[in-house]
């Protein structure tokens, strides 16, 4: 699936809550069965440090696909991940570029975004789009 | 007996929501709310007498200077400084702690020790590593027990003729604690060492007479205390304010300038560079009539009232622990529910409007020493209820069944 189709379906599925708590209990739902990240990938050189939680983020090329693994010490934070995963992990490196991520804002997690949140989130998909760059090179190569 | 219904209705802030509940605000050691006295204090400054200080001759600079000057009275007088001299207004206890801490790279050399506690905030940390990479002096932690108390027997240890230079917080940030400063000070002197103590978490909460501790420099911030932020104040000992040179150079500071020679203004000017917060320094005096009214020995009888029940009741929570748990400490709790990141509680705690602060607090050392990533803190004043505290129980309760 394409990254916008799989944003809209994202979309979809948050609009059957009706408040935030249940948005909340989805999201830990989420955090709880992120597929756990390679430990040997758990290095202080995959962390992206946001001020409160730790966000670890590994990347691999796999048939010209960037396959995304991560892993956070809270579980809301994971939750996100886990969405963010969904969103951009198997896809093509120019269209992780190309993405942006206005569906956060639209699945009402907007105030994760804000840098006073400051949970590494803005850092990651930073850092997914970092990564993105680098292997799209390699690709061209 | 304080009117709490009465000092409420003060605080235009209190009465907001937050996603759609009413605010509880438990962040006061992060920054205290505003009461409308003070803001009256700042719109009457703006709408009736802006204007520059100590240089105009016209009437509106006369009565911007001479308030001013009242609220640096008003901060001797709170402090029992000697002189109105030895207070000199900075943008906060970060600007008072570089302040000094610049001044005395001329004053130390190589070899020099300086003592620190375990306990301190960042900006207490921070620019003395700057002023012993500057000097060649060495930086020398006195260490705390698990209760979060400093080790005063390793402090007598310590010090020696070496020892230049004692700072430490008055009460810690992160823990609460109340830290015996008097005996810090009192055995730091015998060795000829200078002591400068961080007032920033103890000025909300009691009066400490600078005279009477006979501390060689003292510094707090206003927006911990009702008052505005970015304005704060450092006291100093007048033989030190002399022998310290200026931090920053500009308007105000100088007593005659040419292009060869420039000669300083004396005390306070000479450390007071450049435009001040004018109506910062104003509303800070202001902050301090407002807390002097309702009376600092009633403030503290009551928060120690909320701390015992809210410490009380967090302690009947299954798995919670508290971090802090001196004998001598305020109103402060930091706590951590076992297999819950600070983090994820305080997300919940936000969505029902309750207002706490997580993460390591800008006190990495403390949490490095617990081994924890961070705590939830929530810190209470004067004008928070046994209603609110019931609250946060509540919130805690709830986020903790929907994390765990």
């Amino acid at each position: 699936m394409e990254i916008k189709e799989i944003q809209e379906e994202i979309i979809d599925e948050f609009s059957m809550f009706d408040d935030w708590m249940q948005r909340y209990e989805y999201m830990i739902e989420l955090g709880k069965s992120l597929p756990l990240i390679n430990e040997a990938y758990k290095t202080d050189d995959n962390i992206i440090k946001g001020c409160q939680s730790k966000v670890w983020v590994h990347a691999e090329l796999e048939n010209n696909k960037l396959v995304f693994t991560a892993d956070s010490d809270a579980i809301i934070t994971k939750g996100i991940i886990a969405i963010l995963i969904r969103v951009f992990s198997n896809q093509k490196p120019q269209d992780i570029l190309d993405a942006d991520t206005q569906f956060i804002d639209e699945i009402g997690l907007k105030e994760h975004l804000s840098p006073t949140r400051a949970n590494g989130l803005v850092s990651m998909i930073k850092q997914l789009k970092l990564y993105a760059v680098a292997y799209q090179t390699q690709i061209e190569d | 007996m304080l009117d709490i219904k009465k000092i409420r209705a003060d605080f235009p802030i209190l009465k907001r929501e937050v996603n759609g509940k009413p605010l509880v605000y438990l962040d006061n050691a992060a920054t205290s709310q505003t009461p409308q006295q003070v803001i009256d204090a700042i719109v009457d400054y703006y709408q009736n007498y802006n204007a520059n200080i100590h240089r105009g001759v016209h009437t509106l600079s006369q009565e911007a200077t001479d308030k001013y000057e009242q609220a640096r009275n008003k901060i001797q007088k709170h402090f029992n400084a000697a002189k109105s001299h030895e207070i000199i207004f900075t943008s906060g206890t970060t600007h008072s702690i570089n302040l000094v801490a610049n001044g005395f790279s001329a004053l130390i050399k190589k070899g020099d020790e300086i003592l620190v506690s375990a306990m301190e905030h960042h900006s207490n940390i921070v620019p003395w590593q700057m002023l012993c990479e500057r000097t060649g002096a060495i930086l020398k932690v006195i260490p705390m027990n698990l209760e979060g108390e400093l080790r005063m027997d390793v402090y007598d240890e310590l010090l020696s003729d070496k020892t230049k230079l004692v700072f430490c917080n008055h009460i810690s940030n992160a823990l609460g604690t109340i830290n015996p400063i008097e005996e810090i000070i009192e055995k730091a002197h015998k060795v000829g060492a200078a002591v400068l103590i961080d007032g920033a978490q103890a000025a909300p909460h009691l009066v400490a007479d600078v005279q009477e501790l006979d501390v060689d420099f003292y510094t707090c911030s206003a927006h911990k205390i009702c008052g505005p932020t970015g304005v704060g104040m450092l006291y100093g000992k007048e033989e030190w304010l002399n022998k310290l040179p200026p931090y920053q150079g500009g308007g105000e500071m100088i007593a005659e300038v040419t292009f060869e020679k420039t000669t300083y203004a004396g005390l306070p000017h000479k450390f007071e560079a450049g435009t001040p917060n004018i109506c910062g320094g104003i509303a800070f005096g202001a902050a301090l009539d407002y807390m002097n009214a309702i009376d600092f020995e009633e403030i503290a009888k009551y928060e120690h009232e909320l701390l015992e029940y809210a410490t009380q009741e967090l302690l009947k929570i299954d798995g919670l622990k508290i971090y802090g748990t001196a004998k001598n400490k305020t109103s402060v709790i930091s706590f951590n529910i076992e297999g819950i990141h600070p983090y994820d509680m305080g997300s919940i705690l936000d969505k029902l409007g309750i207002a706490v602060r997580t993460g390591h607090h800008c006190a990495q050392p403390i949490m490095d020493f617990y081994k924890i990533p961070g705590t939830v803190r929530a810190s209470f004043a004067f004008y928070n209820t046994r209603e609110e505290v019931d609250v946060l129980i509540a919130g805690v309760l709830k986020a903790k069944s929907m994390l765990l």
